[in-house]
């Protein structure tokens, strides 16, 4: 398995976890679903606790939380976004 | 136990479990339950027995909730992510949970209710400010009827206790009559 798709599976494990996510398994989270709206259904208060993991998990820090918006498109992008961007 | 009648028992008395388990037993999907804190759980489930029970009830139901610990077991939770500066990752999760009438809230949204609410903090379960407060919400008509009770949560140990008073109930709704319920 590639790096990049190590990185999505432990997004979406993390993801399902610290989110609390206990109605999505892993099989049903797809890379492309959209995280917010009519795909994993995630909120406002989740989209801040993605901005707390991407800083405790992979000291990235997002200096404008409206970036979360294209970031957190999928997992897919968050994954592109932080193979270029981590910083541990 | 609701009407005096046990519902549903398990040998598990960690509240994470036994919180589960319940949700599971009553059969809803709410998936926004998972994400509460173990406050609102509680008095999210409890309301879900009392207010299923009473389908024709409507929707101008008050909702008076009061406790001794208040929010103080998600205010630990919040501590502690706030207490290393080494390793600070406030949790906004966590964070919306540190008041303990967002339970009521959780309670609102789930039965669409836009009545009159409030959590009080005592030492123990007060029934002469429950009985007053609950007459005069009824009596000033403020509502129809008030979904009250006492419902605590601390590190291990929880409890609630939840009852609906109207003004068509089969119960005379009196300061004894709550002491009794609660007792029993």
């Amino acid at each position: 398995m590639s790096n990049i798709e190590d990185l999505k599976l432990e997004l979406k494990k993390n993801i399902i976890e610290v989110l609390n996510l206990e109605d999505i398994s892993l099989e049903d989270f797809g890379d492309n679903d959209s995280l917010f709206g009519d795909g994993i259904g995630l909120d406002s208060i989740d989209a801040l606790e993605l901005i707390v993991m991407l800083d405790k998990d992979y000291g990235i820090r997002l200096s404008d939380p409206k970036e979360g918006k294209k970031i957190f498109e999928s997992v897919e992008v968050m994954a592109a976004y932080i193979a270029e961007h981590r910083t541990k | 136990m609701v009407n005096g009648t046990d519902v549903y028992g398990t040998d598990t008395l960690d509240k994470n479990e036994f919180f589960k388990r319940v949700y599971q037993f009553l059969g809803i999907k709410y998936s926004k339950f998972f994400k509460m804190d173990n406050l609102s759980k509680l008095a999210f489930l409890s309301a879900e027995f009392v207010l299923s029970e009473t389908p024709s009830i409507g929707k101008n139901i008050a909702i008076i909730l009061s406790n001794n610990a208040s929010s103080l077991d998600t205010d630990r939770k919040y501590q502690d992510s706030i207490n290393d500066s080494e390793n600070y990752y406030p949790s906004p999760a966590v964070f919306v949970y540190t008041l303990p009438n967002i339970g009521i809230g959780e309670i609102s949204i789930r039965h669409q209710l836009k009545s009159e609410n409030g959590f009080f903090v005592f030492e123990n379960y007060n029934t002469n400010f429950h009985y007053h407060y609950e007459n005069n919400l009824l009596q000033n008509n403020k509502c129809n009827s008030v979904l009250a009770g006492w419902v605590n949560v601390d590190e291990d140990s929880y409890e609630a206790f939840l009852y609906l008073v109207s003004e068509t109930g089969e119960i005379e709704h009196t300061e004894q009559k709550l002491k009794q319920l609660y007792n029993e």
